[in-house]
């Protein structure tokens, strides 16, 4: 099926609600079909504002949204036909299961056998079968859950918007929730905006992420892109951990550069940098830097441990590294380690690709 | 099976049963003493009056302890012709009696209210007893009147025997007991109740559907407004609860009034002549409005908490999966805020249908209520058993409009806030 690259786009969209704030700024989005996209970022970066003006509850203050090919600014939400999920699930609580999902097919005027199959399937899609006569009031968080999603689907809407619906359930239900929703997804070939300021959510489950801040899109990339290649200190510090070392770019050559910091220089790798003298903040991924590394590495400093905390699977040390005292350093659980106490001097090392000057914060 | 047998114990042998209920004792004790002021305070302001009400209503002692010879005669009396001899006899000896204890006037009226001419003969023949001779009494009171001697006023007498009656239950709905035992209407010029307890249930009925469609767009207001402004409007909603009944009512006179303002702005806009000012007040429409406004805040209160806490993503949910917003409103908000309405209504209809001092106020003759009937009884006539036998006819209406309610709705849906 060759599917439209522009499904859902956003066009130069503004935003504002009183006038003086720009809560979204100049959104230019594209959304193919039958991809699961991610709205990501902290509360307050207009991620929830752009979820809701494409379901049409908010108007954009300038600019247009497409869904299709057509702009739809001015079609009111239920003429949209997008399905959606919402925080608190917003089951119809004087309704049954059935009821709340025939809700949809009832006001479509869907013949009631049809609607029934639709049902039929909707339910067995998130595994309800049996649940049909419940009121929400008798389910579980995660059954509601399941339920709102279902209902979302059940009028084989093309797009299906998702905002933070999984917040209020606790771990477990949630990283299982995870997968049910991104199996729901493949199988059906639906396309899905989600909204959500939980990163690891975000990187489990979609196709690509739109890292939000401050009214703009700081980055949009798939999963592991946006963890590896993180293109500004923002997005850098927002997915995954992070170290930092802040200093100014003494010379670049050879798609290195040299970082000065306080106490001395590491290479890194210029990504937002372009000259000498600028300010930067380079960030390396914990998991990216060794202790005891081989020669080969081209950075390799001395760092005194100043805590150790077991993980379990593996320990994370936080080491005074080149005047970052905050560096962390996550080190496998394996049998055959290594003299990590508390106060000792090691050596640690990483690759300078890894070590990416950004922008300074 | 042998579960009696295996009773649980507690460490130290005692059922455990046992033990909880020892321990929960205390508890107990200290619980109901807290309430017990409470429960005192209820049963001595209100059970007992409205026992006491109760037993004005049908308490018909006071003849049947006037005249306790009378009756004890009249026993083989068949009511048919005139009494025999012993009956006239009896009535003269208890009726010297109450001559001594100056009590004969409260005879009279009191059978005067069974039937009309007792007070005249009951007068007369007090004043022409003093000179009866002993012996034939019948021939002797007889002669006092002629009315004595009409065998319709002996029956009125006997009516009166039993020491319980439910004549005033009757007279409250129009209609009475008459010579031959039967329960019959009153003649049609005289029917009063009736049409007051008709106008009251109209009046109640209509207040409320105003109230309720006034209060529903206020109340949703309010529920979704931002804080700031909606603490404004529940101050203008509650502003009524601080100012007097009395002085609401009477700006409501002024406002009404055919020189009032509304008449005086109505002929400012040309909408009625000057010389053809509407009539407002002192008949139903002035009842409506003022009971109307006055009631609102009743019904604003429990639809308001009730709103508050349907969550605005309902309305959504319901538009985004295709409901027009009316669909959204009918299928979701509105069965949601059921309760609401229910607790509103009943609230509201309730108090309307007991209200008293606006519709005695601007209500005028066709605007009065069954309380208004009921104050009058109880200030004026002084007809305390009929004003009980009415109060507790309204009380029992309600019962009957709660329990219906509770068919229909279910008492347990409801939510006062």
């Amino acid at each position: 099926m060759a599917s439209k690259k522009d499904f859902v786009k956003f066009d130069k969209v503004d935003k504002s609600y009183d006038g003086k704030i720009l809560v979204v700024k100049d959104l230019q989005l594209d959304i193919a079909e039958g991809e699961f996209i991610t709205m990501l970022g902290p509360s307050g970066s207009g991620k929830t504002t752009c979820l809701m003006m494409l379901a049409g509850f908010e108007t954009p203050t300038n600019g247009e949204i497409y869904l299709d090919g057509n702009a739809i600014s001015s079609i009111p939400p239920h003429k949209r036909g997008i399905g959606m999920v919402f925080q608190n699930y917003a089951l119809f609580p004087h309704m049954t299961v059935y009821e709340n999902l025939a809700f949809p097919l009832r006001v479509r005027k869907i013949p009631k056998d049809e609607a029934d199959k639709k049902i039929d399937k909707a339910l067995s899609m998130v595994s309800l079968q049996g649940f049909a006569a419940r009121m929400p009031g008798q389910l579980s968080g995660g059954q509601q859950q399941r339920v709102a999603v279902a209902r979302s689907l059940v009028f084989d809407p093309q797009l299906v918007l998702m905002d933070e619906p999984l917040g209020a359930l606790d771990k477990n239900l949630r990283e299982s929730m995870q997968y049910e929703i991104k199996h729901i997804h493949e199988s059906i070939g639906v396309t899905v905006v989600y909204v959500t300021h939980d990163q690891s959510e975000a990187l489990t489950m979609s196709n690509r992420i739109a890292v939000f801040n401050d009214g703009k899109v700081q980055q949009l990339s798939s999963p592991d892109e946006l963890y590896e290649k993180p293109v500004n200190s923002f997005v850098a510090e927002f997915i995954g951990e992070n170290n930092t070392f802040a200093g100014e770019v003494t010379d670049i050559s050879d798609g290195r550069c040299k970082v000065k910091l306080a106490s001395a220089e590491i290479l890194a790798n210029p990504i937002s940098v372009k000259g000498k003298g600028e300010k930067t903040t380079v960030s390396l991924r914990p998991e990216r830097a060794l202790i005891n590394p081989s020669d080969k590495m081209d950075n390799i400093h001395n760092g005194k441990i100043e805590e150790v905390i077991y993980h379990g699977d593996h320990t994370r040390v936080r080491i005074n590294l080149l005047g970052n005292p905050e560096f962390i350093l996550k080190i496998p659980n394996s049998s055959s380690n290594l003299d990590i106490k508390l106060g000792n001097e090691i050596k640690i090392g990483w690759n300078s690709d890894d070590a990416r000057a950004l922008d300074p914060k | 099976m042998s579960s009696e047998n295996k009773q649980i114990l507690t460490t130290d042998g005692t059922p455990l049963e046992v033990s909880l209920k020892k321990a929960e004792k205390k508890n107990k004790i200290k619980a109901f003493l807290l309430v017990a002021p409470l429960l005192l305070f209820i049963i001595i302001t209100y059970v007992f009056p409205i026992g006491d009400m109760l037993m004005r209503s049908v308490d018909d002692k006071m003849v049947t302890e006037m005249l306790p010879k009378t009756y004890k005669s009249m026993e083989i009396w068949d009511g048919e012709e005139l009494p025999p001899e012993e009956v006239f006899e009896a009535f003269y000896f208890d009726f010297q009696k109450l001559i001594e204890e100056e009590r004969e006037g409260k005879l009279s009226t009191q059978l005067n209210y069974t039937k009309n001419g007792f007070k005249s003969i009951i007068k007369k023949l007090r004043r022409k007893s003093k000179s009866f001779e002993e012996g034939n009494y019948k021939e002797q009171i007889m002669a006092v009147h002629k009315r004595w001697a009409d065998v319709e006023y002996w029956r009125a007498i006997k009516r009166r025997a039993p020491a319980y009656t439910y004549q005033k239950y009757l007279k409250g709905m129009d209609m009475y007991e008459n010579e031959k035992g039967e329960i019959v209407n009153v003649a049609e010029d005289r029917r009063v109740h009736r049409i007051l307890w008709l106008r009251t249930l109209e009046i109640a009925f209509f207040v409320t559907v105003f109230c309720f469609l006034m209060a529903y767009p206020i109340a949703h207001l309010l529920a979704t407004l931002p804080m700031k402004y909606s603490n404004l409007l529940m101050i203008c909603v509650l502003l009524p609860f601080w100012t007097s009944l009395l002085v609401r009512t009477a700006s409501w006179m002024i406002l009404l009034q055919q020189q009032g303002i509304v008449n005086d702005f109505f002929v400012m806009i040309g909408l009625v002549s000057d010389d053809n000012r509407i009539e407002m007040m002192f008949n139903k429409t002035g009842s409506y409005v003022a009971m109307t406004q006055i009631l609102l805040p009743f019904m604003v209160l429990p639809l308001y908490s009730v709103m508050k806490t349907i969550s605005p993503s309902l309305m959504r949910a319901g538009k985004s999966l295709g409901g027009t917003p009316f669909i959204a409103f009918w299928k979701v908000y509105f069965p949601l805020t059921i309760p609401g309405i229910g607790a509103g209504c009943l609230l509201v209809f309730i108090l309307a249908i007991g209200y008293y001092i606006t519709p005695a106020l601007v209500g005028g003759a066709s605007g009065t209520l069954i309380s208004n009937q009921i104050a009058f009884h109880m200030k004026s006539t002084l007809d305390w058993s009929f004003a009980s036998a009415m109060g507790l006819m309204l009380l029992s209406g309600v019962l009957v409009i709660y329990w219906l309610y509770n068919k229909l709705v279910g008492i347990d849906n409801i939510k006062l806030g």
